[in-house]
């Protein structure tokens, strides 16, 4: 019996990491004539964790939203795996979305649901799998978020809010999607619950062979997930590079981000025991 | 002096052209914009239509809007029957016609009544459960959620609510007719003191299964108004609770006046045409 990483990693042995996954092409999106994306470009490479780093208000869940194609640009073109999915009807965007798992700020798990109903929504959408085999992958991915199978029958109104970000987690990896978008994983979260919360980022991304994009105004989460930061103010990203560019460079804003951080960062290291 | 000041401004208000009034422009704007989109809604629904349906989640909607939506409905079907009978002999005493009560209260419920106030009834209780219910899966991303996991909100919560209020409202529109007419009945023997068999006899000499059809016949139609109405207003919800406030609100009077305005125009298409429901 292979272990799953085993698997992604000999299914995914044949596209070469580095080479570009989601690729924005002069992206313009507008809310009431402001410009929240001002024609950028972006390339997020296979395999890597990319951390697109902003204040509030600054349009950064506005580029997530467009990578699995819950928003559409004005102008510009937005490729994932191959595909320009900015012109694609909400069809065809299924095969995209299969892909492309996303977590949302406040879990999104659905309240009528139970944890396991929630984690084997997709399942039973996209696949003819039997009860047996989707009860064993909801398991399986809740231990991947460190959860045991006593959560199963819960509602969401009675997890916590790490528990609930957890939970949401599995329900975006059940489906074994390539690329997994993360939209302000740590925001409301307790600084031992968040940090737990970036080491499972970092995790998946490594097991599961995918690659990552997440969004955040949380310097300590970037720093400690990320390959590369992207920083995005007024509608354009005005840096891209490694953290350790980041902190040499000479943007004044993304300077005060990285001292504001510094101050406060915990003395954890990337890829510590869960 | 403030009373010409005052005078002149209405005066300029008034030669405006009407398109230039802001509110009447935005009135009509905001209706415009609704009914587009609950139509584009329709036809997003038609293509969804022949996929798959989720037979055990329409059940559940039937049960939750429908079947739970009895006791509403009944009450206001009985005590309708109940004062229609008291207005109505007290109309006909004039004449010397308070026997016929059963035939007036009876033809009223079943062609007009029954249909109608049952379904104003659904849309508060039914439309407004809707649209809190998916305004709150809005604003909370659920919606969202759902559409990042490749499944679609229309074939997913817009449809099993559709089919079931649609499916569910004449039945509870004939329940409504029934109950009316034991609400006429009651106050007919205890108040106007007509004898019970006397009124099943004017009832079932004057009423006839055309008649029951004729209001049976515009329920589905209400009932798919009242629930994409709710759905539509729920799923465009924004702006956290108070968003869902106001989509609620509006969703419950839109409906409500939709339900009125096509009951006309339906009652006067069956009339037209030849269907046999006159």
């Amino acid at each position: 019996m292979f272990s799953e990483t085993a698997v992604m990693r000999f299914v995914r042995a044949d596209r070469p990491a580095g080479a570009p996954i989601i690729e924005f092409k002069r992206v313009l999106k507008t809310y009431s004539s402001h410009r929240v994306l001002d024609e950028v470009d972006l390339t997020v490479r296979r395999g890597e964790v990319l951390v697109i780093l902003g204040g509030s208000g600054t349009g950064k869940s506005v580029s997530l939203r467009h990578m699995n194609g819950l928003e559409q640009p004005d102008s510009g073109e937005v490729w994932v795996d191959g595909v320009e999915v900015s012109r694609l009807p909400e069809e065809e965007l299924v095969a995209v979305r299969k892909k492309v798992g996303m977590l949302f700020q406040g879990g999104a798990l659905f309240d009528s649901m139970t944890v396991f109903e929630n984690i084997a929504f997709a399942l039973r959408e996209h696949t003819r799998w039997s009860e047996e085999q989707i009860t064993a992958r909801v398991g399986e991915v809740l231990g991947f978020v460190n959860l045991g199978r006593d959560v199963e029958q819960l509602l969401p109104s009675s997890l916590s809010g790490g528990m609930k970000k957890r939970v949401s987690l599995a329900r975006t990896v059940a489906l074994k999607p390539e690329i997994l978008l993360y939209d302000e994983p740590t925001t409301g979260l307790d600084p031992v619950t968040g940090m737990t919360i970036n080491r499972l980022i970092v995790d998946l991304n490594e097991r599961l062979a995918t690659t990552s994009v997440v969004v955040t105004h949380d310097i300590v989460s970037a720093l400690f997930v990320a390959d590369r930061i992207a920083f995005l103010q007024n509608g354009r990203f005005v840096f891209i590079g490694t953290p350790e560019e980041a902190r040499a460079s000479e943007v004044p804003d993304l300077h005060a981000f990285l001292v504001a951080g510094e101050s406060r960062e915990m003395s954890t290291s990337k890829g510590g025991p869960l | 002096m403030d009373q010409f000041d005052s005078t002149t401004q209405y005066v300029a208000v008034l030669k405006q052209p009407l398109w230039k009034l802001a509110r009447v422009r935005r009135w009509i704007q905001n209706v415009s914009f609704h009914l587009g989109g609950v139509a584009m809604m329709a036809v997003q629904l038609a293509r969804e239509a022949r996929g798959r349906w989720e037979t055990s989640e329409i059940i559940r909607q039937m049960d939750a809007l429908g079947v739970q939506s009895i006791s509403i409905t009944s009450l206001t079907a009985l005590f309708t029957g109940m004062v229609l009978a008291l207005q109505t002999s007290y109309a006909l005493a004039q004449f010397g016609g308070k026997l016929f009560v059963g035939r007036v209260v009876v033809l009223s419920i079943c062609r007009e009544l029954g249909p109608t106030l049952t379904a104003l009834m659904v849309a508060a209780r039914v439309g407004s459960g809707i649209t809190a219910e998916l305004g709150t899966m809005a604003v909370t991303e659920q919606v969202d959620a759902m559409r990042a996991l490749g499944a679609s909100p229309i074939r997913k919560l817009v449809l099993p609510r559709v089919v079931a209020v649609t499916v569910m409202l004449p039945v509870l529109t004939l329940l409504a007719d029934f109950l009316g007419m034991v609400g006429g009945l009651f106050i007919a023997v205890v108040e106007v003191k007509v004898g019970a068999s006397f009124y099943l006899s004017t009832v079932q000499q004057s009423v006839h299964l055309n008649d029951v059809l004729h209001g049976l016949f515009k329920t589905p139609f209400f009932g798919f108004e009242i629930a994409m109405i709710g759905c539509y207003n729920g799923l465009n919800a924004s702006g956290g609770a108070d968003g869902v406030g106001r989509a609620t609100t509006i969703a419950v009077v839109v409906a409500s006046i939709v339900v009125l305005m096509s009951d006309f125009f339906l009652t006067k298409l069956f009339l037209v045409l030849p269907l046999g429901l006159k």
